[in-house]
């Protein structure tokens, strides 16, 4: 009688929205590789995060005061006289900071095994694009505590358009909205941050997953899954069903269903990362300081400079490349540059092999000493600059920049080893 | 055609089992989320009970008291007017307050802790309007009644316990907010006796 | 007589920040479970920091019924102010004054455990000593220059710096306070006085986060139930993928 009504009200829907064929399309039939290893649980997550950033967020803006007499108070509002009002604020600024944590994983996966290169160039162009909002989004975040930390920082941001020639200053002032950081600046950021760039992230969340989903995921050994049809054997295909859309054109091997397998497999993901997400909500909320930094829990002042401003750990690299060159408008290039290069890996690379594990020993190399530099960057960003750090910074900047330039010229005869015809697992 | 080609007991236990306890991990996560919607600590302390010094109001006087954002009143009733309430029984709605309109303690023919003392939420029951004290003049209201309370919004009727008077909008007596006498001439409006 | 005992309440190295290094700190071991300590340390703030300092962030009723203070007894002995209860706990001077009396206005308190670190806190109110050519006789080993007299002087007394002339390269002469000695005209033993700050330094950590004991007992219920639900997903997991292998 039940499960009768069900599949009624199911019929019902069906016949007015693709609801099951969706189901099926994108989930029940949708041909996963099957040999995803580690690496593949961070787009899950990522999503996972970003769902609590929304609701988190929705939630704060229901107590927080954008205003510069009001907003830090009222952060302290929320952690003290709202009910659970502390554990809302910590899942949400935790929340930033793991969403970092996975986007960067999630990047470093696309890396290695090549899921930039053709045909997935969209899918990596609107992945960036996520990145390039996520860091607008953070930015514009972590203003509106009103801490000393969050002026300051913005302050020296802000600043950073400044060196742009002949308009420079006209658009500090712009952006300002007047001739400090002020309540102006500090309601518009608040606007774009909990609106503008929420929207445009989950419309570019959509278009990263339609653009996968048309092309199909990438997996550890870079070898495509969808063959020419009929040229595949039935054992090669296996003893799953799949979607009309892919087994219609193409013959699919190696492939299982992305739910239950995956379902199952990323729920399993999730609990785990958020083991590790709640050890450190609940116990090391503040990072040591990396996550909540001390200076913001004073209140913002225009008249007195923090000793030591450093930005969020998330942009430390790209703040390390900044102070790394000696000239302002050098330095900003440079600095808007170590994002721009990374829109262009994907014919930056030309080699016809995807997965680091068949690419040449060039490659592994050029990729490890770019982590090296990135993270060398990274640390070097949170500390206070000294000669030996400069020097520091300039070497593993020139790393940073020259993992590019040696793709390119590598990339374009490079010895590979031979590719399987089977996936491995 | 299942795409699952083994179903044994096993798989259907566990997933049951983490179904299971996966929605009470999502239940337990939106406790956070429903519960920050309640007072905050700054509403509760606005909303705290208030203390009205009640030793200088004069018979017939009454003095309006804010209370989490109403208006509470204190009426000092005449002799008169304690008479007069006795006398309304057959024209009002609910003249033994059975309708849980007030706390136990006032659940009395004057509905009040003393008899010359009235303290009332003044909010009509019909749709929250304040009505207007009429000392002397409630006659143009209720014919051979001197004093009560008139709704200016939609008309409603109160004798002077808050009663509703029949054949008016609001359906309910007026609310009798929790109080107690903190000493002789101080009331404690907001909490009940022993809890505060 | 131990007040009269000269006693070395500190040794610190050194007083030049040029090099980099500030003065090393001492470690305050405050305990939030103590409940006795936070109220002594809640007793002292509000009889000698609070006529100057706020803690803005914070109210009466919420300190009272975390540390256990009647709420009668919290009226009647620690709000200084005609704060109800349930107010946030901002004390009556005057901002402006206040900038004139001492330069700034005094900082709000509420968060300073969080800002400058308990240790922090725990040192400078340890680091006092007598400096005639300061507004208030006094200056600090900790914040150089401090524009805030000895509160805690009737506890403590005023101890006198020890120190040393240390000559750089450049042959420039530097005064460097190597130690603190008592003065011996305070009300406590210097053992008494560390205790005292401790208490307070635990009531400005706990003031900093009110939440902080219910947070951790929390996680440790969150984060047990995750690992269950790890265990049953990975073998709900393991039981599907048993297809595939």
């Amino acid at each position: 009688m039940l499960k009768k009504l069900v599949m009624g009200g199911i019929d019902w829907i069906d016949t007015r929205i693709p609801m099951t064929e969706t189901w099926n399309k994108h989930l029940a039939q949708y041909p996963t590789p099957v040999n995803f290893n580690f690496w593949y649980f961070f787009g899950s997550l990522a999503m996972l995060v970003l769902v609590n950033q929304l609701l988190t967020g929705i939630w704060l803006t229901m107590h927080y005061n954008p205003s510069a007499a009001g907003a830090f108070a009222s952060v302290e509002y929320i952690m003290r006289d709202v009910p659970y009002g502390w554990l809302l604020r910590y899942m949400h600024s935790t929340g930033a900071s793991a969403f970092f944590v996975v986007v960067y994983l999630h990047m470093f996966r696309g890396l290695i095994y090549g899921s930039y290169q053709k045909p997935r160039e969209l899918i990596w162009i609107f992945g960036m694009l996520i990145f390039l909002v996520l860091m607008a989004e953070a930015f514009m975040g972590y203003l509106l505590p009103w801490g000393q930390m969050s002026f300051w920082g913005a302050q020296v941001i802000i600043s950073l358009f400044g060196a742009i020639p002949i308009i420079g200053d006209d658009l500090t002032l712009w952006i300002r909205g007047d001739y400090v950081i002020s309540g102006a600046t500090l309601n518009r950021f608040f606007a774009l941050h909990v609106v503008a760039l929420p929207l445009a992230l989950v419309a570019l969340v959509f278009l990263h997953i339609v653009a996968l989903h048309e092309v199909g995921s990438n997996n550890p050994d870079g070898v495509e899954i969808k063959r020419k049809k009929g040229s595949a054997t039935e054992e090669e295909k296996g003893q799953f069903t799949f979607h009309k859309q892919y087994s219609g054109k193409k013959d699919i091997v190696d492939a299982i269903p992305f739910h239950p397998y995956f379902t199952v497999k990323d729920i399993m993901g999730v609990s785990f990362f958020l083991i590790c997400f709640c050890a450190v909500l609940f116990f090391i909320p503040e990072g040591g300081g990396y996550l909540l930094e001390a200076p913001n829990f004073e209140a913002a002042n225009g008249l007195k400079t923090p000793d030591h401003i450093a930005p969020v750990w998330y942009y430390t690299p790209y703040y390390a490349i900044l102070r790394a060159i000696p000239d302002k408008l050098i330095g900003v290039v440079f600095f808007g540059g170590s994002i721009a290069i990374l829109f262009l890996l994907p014919w930056l690379d030309r080699c016809k092999v995807k997965s680091i594990r068949y690419r040449s020993w060039k490659h592994k190399l050029n990729i490890t000493q770019f982590i090296i530099c990135f993270i060398v960057l990274g640390v070097l960003g949170t500390l206070v600059a000294t000669p030996l750090y400069t020097l520091i910074a300039q070497i593993a900047s020139v790393g940073y920049f020259g993992f590019f330039i040696a793709l390119f010229i590598y990339s374009k005869n490079e010895k590979t080893k031979p590719l399987p015809t089977r996936l491995t697992h | 055609m299942s795409n699952v080609p083994v179903n044994s007991g096993r798989r259907k236990f566990l997933t049951l089992t983490t179904g299971v306890v996966g929605a009470v991990g999502a239940a337990a996560v939106a406790v956070p989320f429903v519960k920050s919607w309640s007072p905050s600590e700054k509403a509760k302390a606005a909303g705290a009970p208030v203390s009205v010094d009640i030793s200088k109001i004069q018979p017939g006087q009454l003095i309006r008291v804010e209370w989490r954002g109403k208006p509470v009143w204190v009426v000092s009733r005449t002799q008169k007017v304690i008479e007069e309430l006795a006398t309304l029984d057959s024209k009002l709605r609910d003249p033994e307050s059975k309708e849980p309109q007030q706390p136990e303690y006032a659940t009395n023919a004057g509905r009040s802790l003393k008899p010359d003392l009235f303290l009332a939420v003044g909010i009509c029951t019909h749709l929250g309007c304040s009505p207007t004290y009429l000392p002397d003049s409630f006659n143009e209201q209720v014919e051979g009644v001197e004093s009560g309370f008139f709704c200016p919004c939609h008309g409603s009727k109160f004798d002077m316990a808050g009663r509703v008077f029949q054949n008016v909008p609001a359906p309910l007596n007026l609310v009798i907010p929790p109080h107690y006498y903190v000493d002789e001439t101080n009331i404690l409006i907001g909490v009940d006796k022993g809890d505060a | 007589m131990k007040k009269l005992l000269i006693a070395l309440v500190a040794i610190i190295p050194s007083l030049v920040f040029a090099a980099g290094g500030g003065v090393p700190l001492d470690k305050a071991n405050y305990d939030l479970t103590d409940k006795a300590s936070l109220q002594n340390g809640a007793k002292l703030f509000m009889n000698y920091c609070s006529a100057c300092h706020s803690t803005a962030h914070q109210r009466y009723q919420r300190v009272a019924t975390d540390l256990g203070i009647p709420d009668q007894m919290m009226r009647d002995s620690l709000i200084f102010t005609d704060s109800k209860i349930g107010e946030l706990m901002i004390n009556s001077m005057d901002k402006k004054d206040a900038a004139k009396w001492f330069g700034n206005p005094p900082l709000d308190l509420t968060l300073e455990a969080r800002l400058r670190g308990p240790d922090w806190i725990y040192t400078y109110l340890r680091s006092f000593y007598k400096d005639p050519n300061r507004p208030f006789g006094v200056n600090n080993v900790v914040f150089k220059d401090v524009g805030m007299p000895h509160v805690l002087e009737e506890l403590q007394g005023i101890p006198t710096a020890i120190t040393e002339t240390h000559v750089d390269e450049q042959g420039v002469e530097h005064l460097t306070v190597v130690g603190l000695e008592s003065s011996g005209t305070g009300e406590m033993s210097s053992d008494e006085y560390d205790e005292a700050v401790l208490d307070l330094v635990n009531f400005l950590v706990y003031s900093g986060e009110p939440n902080k004991l219910e947070r951790q007992s929390l996680g440790f219920w969150v984060i047990g139930f995750l690992i269950i639900l790890f265990i049953l997903s990975y073998l709900l997991k393991k039981e599907y993928w048993r297809d595939i292998h």
